[in-house]
């Protein structure tokens, strides 16, 4: 049996992906300003409109689904 | 044309020889078969060829154009993936069942005319069920059979539309029909059913999670696409699609979200992918066909891939469920590497396929000023990261340990998916190759500085959604549960509307019982014996005269007599006359 892979059994080393993951945001978030933008709608303008927008959609789209859930869950042996 | 064969007769004539075949022989047979048809599209310039006379039609097997072309290429190249990634099964049924299912979809690619593309369009229906009933478990067959409904009732709608087609244009010929009329709205619904299009689609995430490990991988690519492609042809430029493509893409996501099956939270996220296409032939102009068209190539390609990665895990652990699975990085981690390349794709990140081909349907949305369609297009963009490029590594591989201690999936089938996951890469660092061979000249450059990083904040920032419900636990907790979908109106709701029938016609015959066999009755009877004062009574009853009177009236009548001395004799003395009038005139006259 091979050695099996544990990087994310160690809490520093979940830290530490988390850690790189909040700074590629603001990496992101910077960057931003830095772009020639050619816009076909207005507000593509507009600063972080995609990070919003792709924030806001997650969002909302898991209160949705939540609130969907109330609705269209049943028990696994439903249809039987 | 040096070639006598059409690529789909390779494929349908090649399987039945399958069975007789064994050992390595065998596998290397059914390795050459999609080989040997690719070898066949690329010796084969664009014109129409395999023609056969049938009464008054004539039949057109391969129809070869720049479109059929595309379909033919990825078809041949997911179907040499697919039989890579099962050449260990050892159930000849599947292996007959895959390739007769490829070669109905190169069938239908290659038809010229609509009788052609029936034909095999019911081909695609019957192998592909073979593929479920192979899993052989009740509730495959179950599905199984209920896929074979469907797709019959699909399959006749298209049928009905095209004869009535042929009734009204005096031509088979398979070609753009556009949304006018009885016969192209049937032909429409015939082929929206197979596309998945809502509310036709719940056979999808019905069928394709009780498939065998190997037949999802070859049902995720075949049917749907093969009927992206018929639509492609017929209804380009279509308004009702682009609303239909849009409604396509969001509303599975939601669902995506709340399953636990990882193959069924992958079957939405493949109806969501599909509606961008359908958004892309709706829209209809060079730049959103050639964005469809593209894009079923990659999608064919990472969602083949991501069906490979839960089949294996399914292969290996037996379990498929987000709630039984997690940790398996540990001891899959090529598989979760895969998986990870087909999630990057399908999310569309910039260097994985998805982002060269999806953001040519987004943007030909944005040039026709479709701001709604813009606006969902990248909610479903958001969405699609989250339910499939996130949650179903993070679930499978990722999350709690489960415990489950497994090794990686035989090498064939890491072979097939490393080919699919290098084929993601590929495209997406060299799009060019596939932009030559779309449809229509491509004047696209998906990587601008503006474009990738708006495609990474739309997607990075879903992520961090992502990340922040789960650390705060507001995420919906993977349940063991379904969930409805349109599917209940034919799996529960005809036999609640059964049920309610037979109930409304239980109620009528109980009036009628008691109406006829038992009021009826009992008041004739009474009348009979008592006729004078039950007419009496009822009169006075009906003219409202009130209790009183009516024991007034009772008292001062005496009652009627019950014997049948007064009624009888004047009956026995008609009748004696009736019966000598019989006799006078029948034996005297």
């Amino acid at each position: 049996m091979k050695k099996e892979l544990k990087i994310f059994d160690k809490p520093r080393n979940v830290k530490r992906f988390l850690g790189g993951f909040y700074v590629s945001l603001v990496i992101l978030l910077i960057t931003d300003f830095f772009i020639h933008k050619h816009a076909e709608f207005t507000w593509e303008g507009i600063p972080e409109f995609y990070a919003t927008y792709g924030f806001v959609s997650c969002v909302l789209l898991i209160f949705i689904a939540k609130g969907l859930r109330l609705f269209v869950k049943r028990d696994e042996d439903y249809y039987d | 044309m040096t070639n006598l064969i059409p690529p789909s007769a390779i494929l349908i004539i090649g399987a039945l020889f399958v069975p007789f075949i064994r050992g390595r022989l065998k596998s290397a047979y059914m390795l050459l078969l999609p080989s040997f048809v690719f070898m066949t599209l690329l010796n084969m310039p664009e014109g129409k060829y395999w023609i056969v006379k049938v009464l008054d039609y004539s039949l057109v097997f391969g129809r070869v154009d720049r479109l059929s072309m595309v379909f033919g290429y990825i078809f041949t190249i997911i179907t040499f993936i697919g039989v890579l990634f099962a050449l260990k099964v050892k159930d000849d049924l599947q292996h007959v069942a895959a390739l007769l299912y490829a070669g109905g979809a190169l069938g239908v690619t290659f038809a010229g005319d609509f009788l052609t593309l029936y034909l095999f369009w019911e081909l695609l229906a019957i192998a592909s069920t073979f593929l479920i009933l192979a899993r052989r478990t009740k509730a495959s067959q179950a599905a199984a059979i209920r896929y074979i409904l469907v797709h019959i009732f699909g399959g006749l709608c298209l049928l009905a539309g095209i004869v009535f087609y042929i009734q009204q244009t005096g031509t088979a010929e398979f070609e753009y029909i556009g949304l006018s009329g009885t016969a192209s709205y049937l032909i429409f619904i015939g082929i929206a059913l197979n596309a998945a299009i809502p509310p036709l689609h719940p056979w999808l995430q019905d069928a394709y999670p009780e498939a065998t490990v190997t037949g999802a991988v070859f049902m995720s690519a075949l049917t749907t696409k093969s009927a992206v492609y018929v639509m492609a042809r017929t209804f380009p430029g279509t308004e009702l699609l682009i609303w239909m493509g849009a409604l396509m893409t969001a509303f599975p996501i939601f669902y995506a979200v709340l399953e636990n099956d990882i193959r069924r939270v992958l079957s939405y996220s493949l109806i969501n992918q599909v509606g961008f296409m359908m958004c892309g032939i709706g829209i209809g102009t060079h730049l959103a066909i050639n964005g469809a068209v593209s894009h079923a190539f990659c999608h064919i390609l990472y969602k083949a891939l991501l069906f490979m990665a839960a089949g294996s895990v399914l292969h290996m652990t037996g379990k498929i469920r987000c709630t039984d699975l997690g940790g398996l990085y540990k001891t899959m981690p090529l598989t979760c590497l895969f998986c990870m390349i087909g999630a990057a794709s399908i999310s569309a990140f910039p260097l994985f396929s998805g982002f060269v081909s999806k953001s040519m349907i987004v943007s030909a949305s944005a040039h026709e000023k479709l701001t709604i369609i813009w606006l969902i297009l990248q909610f479903a963009s958001a969405g699609v990261f989250h339910h499939a490029g996130i949650k179903v590594p993070f679930f499978t591989f990722f999350a709690e340990d489960s415990g489950i201690r497994t090794k990686e999936p035989p090498l064939n089938m890491l072979l097939a998916m490393g080919i699919a996951a290098f084929l993601c890469v590929a495209i997406a660092i060299f799009p060019r190759p596939l932009y030559d061979i779309l449809p229509y000249p491509v004047d696209y450059v998906p990587y601008t500085a503006a474009h990738v990083v708006g495609q990474l904040q739309l997607l990075m920032f879903g992520a961090l959604a992502f990340c922040l419900l789960i650390l705060s636990g507001y995420y919906p907790a993977e349940m063991r549960a379904i969930n409805l979908d349109t599917d209940w109106f034919y799996r529960k709701g005809l036999s609640q509307i059964m049920a309610g029938i037979t109930g409304l016609c239980t109620w009528v015959a109980h009036i009628c019982e008691k109406i006829f066999v038992r009021i009826l009755p009992e008041r004739l009877a009474e009348l009979s014996k008592k006729p004078v004062s039950t007419l009496a009574v009822s009169y006075m009853k009906l003219s409202g005269k009130g209790r009183l009177a009516l024991e007034e009236f009772r008292k001062q009548t005496r009652p009627e007599t019950v014997s049948l001395g007064p009624m009888g004799l004047p009956v026995f003395v008609s009748l004696i006359f009736l019966i000598s009038l019989f006799v006078v005139f029948v034996f005297l006259s």
